[in-house]
């Protein structure tokens, strides 16, 4: 590897809005590149986990390093694929920093959308060298030449430095390459420097422990070196490491300006943060900016189907955090649901692609509830403060297109649901970020729901006074559908204290259906009845009234769109 | 019992065992029903016969001599008394109505015909029309006065509460002394059931049965007929006596494709008594009987338990319900009091005024006949809980 001299390596990623191409776009370069055979087989190879493959999207980052020949000379481009989804905007921030430039794809009918524009920001912040790549030319309702005017109106950059491809069909696929040859200039790291290097992925793999994906920033990093981690200040043997192309081969040493893996003693991937700092024990080098541990944006409860489920779900979700370091996990309970975690994620779509990873992956069933928020009640009758529920604190203009807004709000009106209605009312332009400001004191009141005028313990909540109304409409309403009909009139209550707020009411039915019972139909309904007397061991009652067991789970689960 | 599984097409609701005959073999088919009918009652060691029922399929659609036939095996291998009942089902088409006579001549004494008055008819598939239903009654009371049974349907598609009243007015005018009351039951497999899943039909909601329930209870009553169970009204004490074994939990045999049975097989020594079926497909049934003299597919032994279990929940469908003697003859060491009376879910059936349980026995009121299935559950979980433990405790003293 150290015949590559840095003038002839090229750092790049590819960054684009959702299902504009880039990952049909990385496969075509592993074609042209040889790092991977042309077959059909090949549809989004870089895609690796199940769920990205089923869902079309990819999740976590994966990198290629690939050989191009051109002009006599062999070149070695290294490339980073990342994450599309806003979700993951942090991400794709830290593989751009290893990156000299960017392949900016947009789709040739729709143009430009919000991941296009967040992404450049990014890129045009740090500073890379931005080729835009019309893709999807042969589609009918391409618009190449709109594309290109919207381009340079919006971005500021000259329609010839478009390139016209499609992904799909190969067409000009091998001018890109050519282009990041051309354009894109070479790192300036260099090898004499003090090693330095930065994490911009990690993996857990159960054999070897942590593999971690690093650009080398300057120096060279060799099989045996004793490294350092800047964010936790631990030390390390590098145990192997290598070029990903996109598997894995190991090689002896890495230099300055290359892209891989590095493993070396790490257990767990917290200690291989994206974003973080690597270097040589003995070379103390300044930390990357901008680093960040993650920061969760949208919580939910899971809990166990079944109790007795419990400590496989804890493993399931250990094993998963173990490969994603940026969902923040912490103990909780229910009284319905019993033993479970508050997780938080970077927003929905991760959230909805762990649960369906622990589903596929673990085979775990969870119930994913809305979480609960930490309120401390004092227990006075005194005066409470009067509270707005979002206190505008100020307002910022960043520059012609942005606006920023600080507000204060109280923590149970952003866990749910804040950030995805956000996102969908503009059109996922908007971002958000919070701190937390301390506890202050709000108006909130517990709230009862009862079965024909007993109270079903696991669904008392603590509710704010405007809010009150509303949620204990919908709570009855959902168990009204929950719970099947009996024998005499139920009434589905929510109280405050002694006040119904709210009400439904299940009627009774009359009569049981009435069908022929003789000889065979007896075995038939002996087996029937045997079945519902099985069920009615399982039942729960409140009072009289049966209420199976998963009429709880769908009152308290997530009804997201 | 005994099964003609055929019939000239198939009702969309119906999930019975049936099949559309592809050819004329009521020979083979007769020789069969002989040789399984002489086989299960030498194994029965049964001497005397009460009621034998035709049912199906459309036996209506044998041959007279065919019934005459398997009624003489009967006789020849047991004792078929005078007052026994031998009920045949009759589809009302054109076809059967006439044949009638013949039936009777075989050895039929009692009729149970399916009708359906009002033209709606259509939707179900039945191929005949109400002018030949009433008219297959009429001839039916002429030949067994006071010995023919109508089966009525309700929440049928596209049936209101009135119409409903209406129908089953004009249908009692011209009935004989026992009704029975069915509703229509979507049954997965059903080609109703595929309609309605698409949207195609509806049928009337449960509230709306509940009250055509109700209200035909109530007009039955007042036309004299005394409902003796949930779906079974009798006038002038036209009780059906074959049924009756069902609800009394007493042995049958079940003999033809798709039957069921329930006694004891004392002639090959055993004293348990087993539930049985025979082979469903007619041909696969024809050819085992013809090679091992009978085609019983199952065979299953009821313990103790599953035995008082049957006689719970068929006992209950009677409006008189189990009497302590007749539990008695089935659980000489656990009567109802004790099975029942400490627990407070029977009490509060009690209390609402569905459930008695008094020194006549265990019974449901008029308005708990409605409700049966429902409080079923409950009783059978008491009744497993009570002989379970009791099993235990036994086996506890016998290692004293």
């Amino acid at each position: 590897m150290s015949k590559f001299p840095v003038e002839r390596i090229r750092n790049f990623s590819i960054i684009a809005h959702i299902d504009h191409g880039k990952s049909t776009l990385a496969d075509r370069l592993l074609e042209l590149t040889g790092a991977i055979a042309t077959t059909d087989k090949n549809k989004q190879v870089l895609d690796k986990l199940q769920v990205e493959r089923e869902r079309g999207i990819t999740v976590k980052a994966q990198t290629a390093s690939l050989f191009y020949k051109y002009q006599g000379q062999t070149y070695l481009l290294n490339l980073i694929d990342t994450p599309g989804h806003v979700d993951f905007s942090y991400e794709v921030s830290r593989s751009i920093s290893a990156c000299q430039g960017v392949l900016l794809i947009v789709d040739a009918n729709q143009g430009i959308q919000a991941q296009t524009v967040a992404n450049f920001y990014l890129a045009f912040e740090a500073q890379l060298t931005i080729i835009p790549v019309i893709n999807k030319i042969d589609l009918k309702n391409a618009d190449p030449e709109r594309v290109e005017k919207q381009i340079e109106k919006v971005f500021d950059i000259p329609t010839e430095e478009c390139i016209r491809i499609s992904a799909k069909l190969g067409t000009n696929v091998e001018q890109v390459l050519q282009e990041v040859v051309k354009r894109l200039p070479p790192p300036t790291f260099k090898k004499e420097d003090p090693f330095k290097a930065l994490v911009f992925d990690s993996n857990f793999d159960h054999y070897r422990g942590v593999v971690a994906n690093i650009a080398l920033f300057g120096g060279y990093l060799s099989k045996g070196d004793r490294i350092i981690s800047a964010y936790l200040g631990k030390s390390y043997e590098v145990n192997e490491l290598g070029l990903l192309r996109p598997d894995e081969h190991p090689t002896d040493r890495l230099y300055a300006g290359q892209v891989g893996y590095v493993i070396a003693g790490m257990k767990e991937v917290k200690e291989a943060q994206i974003g973080d700092t690597l270097y040589h024990q003995k070379h103390l080098v300044e930390a990357f900016p901008g680093f960040k541990p993650a920061k969760a944006m949208v919580f939910a409860g899971m809990y166990p189907m079944d109790q007795s489920d419990y400590s496989a779900l804890r493993s399931a979700v250990e094993k998963l955090t173990l490969n994603d370091s940026s969902v923040t996990v912490q103990r909780d309970s229910s009284l319905a649901l019993g033993a479970g975690w508050r997780l938080g994620f970077l927003g929905l779509l991760h959230m909805e692609v762990f649960n369906q990873r622990l589903e596929q992956e673990y085979n775990a069933s969870v119930i994913v509830t809305a979480p609960t928020v930490p309120y401390k009640a004092i227990l006075s009758s005194a005066k409470l403060i009067k509270n707005r529920r979002a206190v505008q604190k100020n307002m910022v203009y960043i520059d012609d297109h942005r606006v920023m807004m600080k507000y204060l709000f109280p923590l149970n009106e952003i866990v749910v649901d804040f950030y995805d209605l956000l996102k969908s009312m503009s059109s996922g332009y908007a971002s958000f970020d919070y701190e937390d400001a301390g506890y202050q004191a709000a108006h909130v009141i517990k709230m009862d729901i009862l079965l024909n005028g007993k109270p079903v313990e696991e669904l008392t909540t603590i509710v704010h006074k405007d809010r009150a109304y509303s949620a204990g409409k919908a709570m009855c309403e959902r168990l009204q559908d929950a719970i099947p009909r009996q024998m005499f009139e139920i009434a589905v209550q929510a109280a405050i204290g002694s006040k119904v707020i709210a009400r439904e009411t299940i009627k009774a039915y009359k009569k049981n259906v009435l069908a022929k019972c003789y000889g065979g139909d007896i075995t038939r309904k002996m087996k029937l009845l045997k079945k519902q007397a099985e069920g009615k061991k399982k039942m729960r009652y409140v009072g009289t009234v049966q209420v199976p067991k998963d009429a709880f789970i769908n009152v308290l689960k997530r009804k997201d769109k | 019992f005994t099964v003609w599984p055929y019939c000239l097409k198939r009702c969309s609701y119906c999930n019975f065992n049936k099949y559309i005959p592809r050819s004329d073999n009521q020979d083979v088919m007769l020789e069969c029903l002989q040789r399984e009918t002489e086989t299960l009652l030498k194994l029965s060691q049964v001497s005397r016969i009460t009621s034998v029922f035709f049912g199906g399929g459309t036996p209506s659609l044998a041959r007279p001599s065919t019934i005459a036939a398997v009624l003489q095996t009967v006789t020849r291998h047991a004792g078929l008394s005078e007052e026994a009942e031998v009920t045949l089902e009759v589809n009302p088409t054109p076809v059967g109505s006439s044949k009638l006579e013949d039936f009777l001549h075989a050895g039929v004494n009692r009729f149970s015909i399916g009708v359906q008055v009002r033209l709606r008819l259509v939707v179900l598939g039945r191929d005949h029309n109400s002018q030949h239903a009433l008219q297959t009654v009429a001839e039916a009371r002429r030949l067994c006065p006071g010995r023919v049974s109508v089966d009525v349907m309700f929440g049928r598609p596209g049936q209101s509460v009135a119409s409903w009243e209406l129908e089953l007015d004009e249908l009692l005018s011209v009935c004989d002394d026992h009704v029975s009351l069915y509703q229509l039951t979507l049954e997965r497999g059903t080609q109703l059931f595929r309609q309605v899943q698409k949207g195609q039909l509806s049928v009337p909601s449960d509230d709306i049965t509940a009250v055509m329930y109700d209200s035909a209870r109530r007009i039955l009553q007042k036309r004299g007929y005394l409902q003796y169970e949930v779906s079974n009204f009798a006038r002038n004490g036209a009780i059906s006596q074959h049924n009756m074994s069902y609800w009394k939990a007493s042995q049958y045999l079940g003999v033809g494709p798709g039957a069921h049975g329930r006694f004891v097989p004392r002639g090959e020594g055993d004293v348990c008594r087993e539930a049985r079926t025979q082979t469903l497909e007619p041909d696969v049934w024809l050819r085992e009987v013809q090679q091992r003299s009978h085609g019983t597919r199952r065979r299953i032994p009821l313990t103790h338990l599953g035995l008082l279990e049957e006689v719970l929940v068929m006992g209950l469908r009677l409006i008189d319900g189990i009497t302590h003697q007749h539990w008695q003859l089935f659980s000489p060491r656990a009567d109802l009091y004790q099975i029942l009376s400490s627990s407070s879910e029977v009490q509060d059936l009690q209390q609402t005024g569905l459930l008695i349980l008094d020194d006549r026995g265990l019974r449901c009121s008029w308005q708990g006949l409605a409700l049966l299935d429902s409080m079923l559950p409950t009783l059978l979980l008491l009744l497993e809980a009570y002989i379970t433990q009791g099993l235990d405790n036994n086996s506890d003293s016998l290692q004293l």
